[in-house]
């Protein structure tokens, strides 16, 4: 039984088509990444999963259950934590732990060893306010808090947005372990970063999959021939090779830029090296292909 | 270089709370129309540097010099002389576009008149002239975060502060939004930027690493990355974080 299967959900906010329809299954103990831009229809797909919200059209069962009739029970075996962070401000956070846990009939010691890792950064914290934590903190409270009950299934919209680089690796380690219990997560991130991380990925946009397919795949997947250019005044160089009719696409990656020919027979000169291509360049790529067809109805 | 090439110039500035020193006796400076990225880990103190330097918050010791004025006498004039934008907050998702523009405008003084023609300029720079009267909560982020960069800088400030005005957002949006500042910065608006994305840290003219309350490294980000012996800007930032012994890590 795979623990999350969609199949045909599709979701409108007021005649505005947040999700056509989608379908897609995430295999047992897996790292699933949901990757795309803002108002993609992530945070959507997670709320109806979470039985937050009801589809309009067609199924989905997390575990086994159907969100719609046996909402009650899928309540008792996932973890959420949303993209807000939605936890007891003026609860210390301690308080906010053994709130969790009593919500689900449990306790902070019955399931401790699952959040251990990341329970322990903070407990130096335990008797300040949720409110007064700083952003990576409240991240691993948040994550802790939607660990106390064991879920089976856990679904973290945005967990490391506005968290700092080294606290974002540690939360990847920390979502790694957990998948390690058997667990399995869904996550969207922005990062393309953690995208790579993934077992496997679905791009998303406007409310339709773009692809969905293991990390190394993607890249392998990308369609034309990647260069990279690098130089001493990248915003000049990223100017002039727009304007350049020859270039399909240009974006700035850190110290360099990525780009793609419109002609690939074109042997262009030595300065370009061919560079295999990452999550984010196969990313950016498939979501101006959407945006040209948009364009043109 | 002469004081007057300084848009900002911090000398041994502190912020404590208590026994907690969240800012700890940093000093910097930043020319005019450099991009300035400020980075550090979640609590190692850039908020509440930031805030003194917008003249939100009194510095415990120390001094700052923003846009000519000190941020301890003047705070008033600061804000004047600034813009700010985040990704918290930057409009006011129940007021139009116009509606944004004009608020923004008035706030920092701007007469009528000036503001109604500027508007016009904007919207049309930015395609938004259709737009104008639509709520800016119906906008897509990519839209809202060039408009609010926009009203940020609507006003001609000297210097504009960004507090990750990139967070949560896709990779084409993001470089996009970097373009804006780019463009802000040939105009002569000096920028002071935070962010959590490494490869947006390569955009900087300078960069400061803050750990703990201090700034630890601080520089090209071509010098840090030969400093710190690294491939890239992500790499020096494990390096320099790893050495906090406070809070978060």
């Amino acid at each position: 039984m795979k623990p999350i299967v969609v199949k045909h959900i599709e979701k409108s906010y007021k005649g505005k088509r947040a999700l056509l329809p989608i379908d897609f299954e995430v295999e047992e103990g897996e790292l699933f990444g949901l990757i795309g831009p803002d108002g993609a229809g992530k945070t959507t797909l997670f709320r109806i999963l979470a039985t937050l919200i009801l589809a309009d059209e067609g199924e989905a069962f997390v575990d086994g259950l159907d969100v719609k009739q046996d909402f009650r029970q899928i309540r008792k075996c996932i973890g959420y934590m949303p993209g807000r962070f939605s936890l007891y401000q003026d609860l210390t956070v301690k308080e906010n732990l053994a709130f969790f846990a009593a919500v689900f009939s449990s306790n902070i010691d019955e399931n401790y060893y699952l959040i251990e890792d990341i329970y322990k950064q903070i407990e130096p914290f335990k008797n300040r306010r949720a409110g007064a934590l700083s952003g990576g903190m409240k991240q691993k409270l948040a994550l802790s808090c939607a660990m106390i009950h064991k879920p089976k299934v856990l679904f973290l919209d945005e967990p490391t947005t506005g968290v700092d680089p080294v606290s974002r690796k540690e939360f990847w380690q920390t979502l790694k372990k957990l998948q390690q219990q058997g667990i399995t997560i869904m996550v969207s991130t922005p990062y393309m970063d953690e995208a790579s991380l993934c077992d496997r990925i679905l791009l998303i946009k406007e409310g339709s999959v773009l692809d969905i397919d293991t990390p190394s795949n993607m890249g392998s997947k990308f369609p034309k021939k990647l260069y990279k250019a690098t130089g001493e005044n990248i915003p000049q160089m990223l100017k002039a090779l727009r304007e350049n009719p020859a270039i399909n696409t240009c974006f700035s990656f850190g110290d360099s830029l990525h780009l793609t020919f419109k002609d690939d027979n074109l042997h262009p000169e030595e300065q370009y090296v061919q560079i295999p291509a990452s999550i984010e360049d196969y990313f950016m790529l498939i979501s101006t292909m959407g945006n040209m067809k948009t364009d043109n109805h | 270089m002469p004081t007057n090439d300084k848009a900002i110039i911090v000398e041994h500035l502190s912020k404590h709370f208590g026994s907690f020193r969240a800012v700890d006796d940093i000093s910097f400076e930043v020319t005019k129309g450099e991009i300035f990225g400020f980075l550090g880990a979640n609590g190692a103190g850039k908020t509440t540097a930031m805030k003194m330097l917008c003249g939100l918050s009194k510095p415990s010791s120390g001094k700052a010099i923003v846009a000519g004025d000190d941020v301890s006498k003047n705070p008033n004039r600061i804000k004047s002389n600034i813009g700010y934008m985040s990704q918290k907050f930057s409009l006011y998702e129940d007021l139009t576009v116009k509606e944004n523009i004009k608020l923004f405008g008035g706030i920092y003084g701007l007469k009528l008149k000036d503001i109604e023609q500027k508007t016009a300029v904007l919207l049309d720079r930015l395609g938004f002239a259709e737009e104008k009267n639509t709520l800016v909560k119906s906008l897509p982020l990519g839209w809202k975060q060039k408009l609010a960069f926009s009203v940020a800088v609507f006003h001609r400030p000297k210097i504009v502060f960004l507090d990750e005005p990139t967070g949560g957002v896709d990779p084409i949006t993001r470089r996009n939004f970097w373009e804006m500042i780019y463009e802000a910065a040939e105009d002569n608006i000096t920028i002071f930027v935070t962010t959590h994305y490494m490869d947006e840290a390569e955009y900087c003219n300078r960069v400061s690493l803050m750990v703990d309350g201090k700034i630890v490294a601080l520089d090209t980000p071509a010098n840090l990355k030969r400093d710190f012996k690294s491939d890239n800007m992500e790499a020096v930032f494990y390096q320099v974080a790893r050495q906090a012994k406070r809070s978060d890590n």
